[in-house]
């Protein structure tokens, strides 16, 4: 028996000779969702492009922790979440395509722009940092995406609701982990409490970016498409007093807005990390595998 | 004390209502980093619905050399089987 790809050969209506793994849905289809009356198109796929960057670029980031974790089963739970990123930055890449009418696709908005056109939040542009820096950026990350998330399933834009219902899934599970290593690191030993000390402090001047509402996400947000970030920011500091609590930490002081990569200013992290990763997709230009 | 994670061993259990499977083991410093883990490893094909997980030390096994004391009483009751019955196509499982 053979079949057209792999999601039609193990979804076989007489798959019962499969015990495990079964059972695949198929990714969110972005196809005929019209973009909502009176909402801009061109604002719309901004809105895409800035959620999607900041995941694909954090999806990068976790890339580069293969070979390099601390234990073979936390490279591959940072595998995972950097793989949920990735996806989530295709879809809303598509969407972007279609939202500005130009049909471009996913890997035109990844591999085809240069620095000067991202919009990613810098704090997923910075260097690969330890262990407890990397918890500490999933952690925040995932808190601050979560909430945006988990009111984004309400959206106007029928696109942006179907890839948030999905993501807030995703993203759960991404805080928790981070969540359960802060805890484990923070009311750990007296060396483990420190470098999840250290890891917090490096990153905690790029969080007021988070909340700071580009004009566009304004814009959306009163058209129910967007979510205004300043309005999350209360239940993001109530996770991470929770988390805080439990880990023994400290909170630390709140600390003025570095970088804005929402604006267009990126830290000098940015530009390598794109010709890194696009070198491959503009080496061989149309390259399918 | 030392430096290794405790080795625990881990059973999935898939969607068709059937029983837990071991699937194999990992490395994991508590209980809860051993479900996630476990998660993590061997549910990356949405395998399962339900996840066990336990501390290798213990588990009580049978031990290879006990092989024949064990097991080879049962090797000549066939009528233990139901084999002198008709079973039908669409009963999976069996």
């Amino acid at each position: 028996m053979s079949y057209q790809d792999a999601y039609s050969a193990i979804n076989d209506e007489n798959d019962s000779r499969w015990a495990f793994g079964t059972g695949f849905e198929q990714p969110v289809s972005t196809v005929d969702a019209p973009i909502p009356s009176g909402v801009d198109g061109a604002d719309l796929a901004a809105y895409c492009l800035m959620l999607g960057e900041d995941a694909l670029i954090l999806s990068h980031r976790l890339q580069e922790w293969c070979t390099n974790g601390p234990e073979l089963e936390d490279e591959v739970a940072i595998a995972n979440i950097g793989l949920d990123l990735l996806g989530q930055a295709r879809l809303l890449f598509g969407r972007a395509g279609q939202a500005d009418g130009s049909g471009r696709d996913e890997d035109f908005y990844a591999f085809f722009r240069g620095p000067d056109e991202f919009r990613n939040v810098a704090l997923v542009e910075l260097p690969r940092g330890d262990f407890g820096e990397l918890i500490a950026r999933l952690l925040v990350f995932a808190t601050w995406r979560l909430a945006l998330f988990s009111r984004l399933t309400d959206s106007a834009d029928p696109v942006l609701a179907a890839v948030a219902a999905k993501g807030v899934k995703e993203v759960a599970y991404h805080r928790d982990y981070a969540a359960g290593w802060a805890i484990r690191l923070g009311d750990g030993t007296d060396y483990s409490h420190e470098r999840m000390r250290a890891g917090l402090d490096s990153i905690w001047p790029y969080i007021p970016e988070l909340f700071v509402p580009h004009e566009i996400e304004a814009r959306l947000a009163t058209a129910d498409v967007a979510v205004n970030p300043e309005t999350v920011r209360a239940e993001f500091d109530d996770v991470l007093a929770q988390v805080f609590g439990a880990a023994t930490l400290a909170l630390p002081v709140r600390a003025a807005a570095q970088e804005s990569g929402r604006v267009g200013r990126h830290t000098a992290a940015l530009p390598p990390l794109l010709a890194e990763m696009q070198s491959v997709a503009r080496e061989h230009e149309g390259a399918q595998w | 004390m030392t430096s290794e994670w405790p080795l625990y061993e881990v059973f999935i259990r898939g969607k068709r209502g059937l029983n837990h499977v071991h699937v194999g083991s990992l490395h994991a410093a508590d209980d809860e980093m051993a479900l996630h883990n476990a998660r993590d490893l061997y549910t990356r094909r949405n395998e399962g619905v339900s996840i066990c997980v336990v501390r290798s030390v213990n588990i009580s096994a049978s031990s290879p050399d006990e092989k024949d004391a064990f097991f080879a009483p049962s090797g000549d009751k066939i009528y233990r089987h139901p084999t002198f019955y008709e079973i039908p196509d669409n009963i999976p499982h069996i």
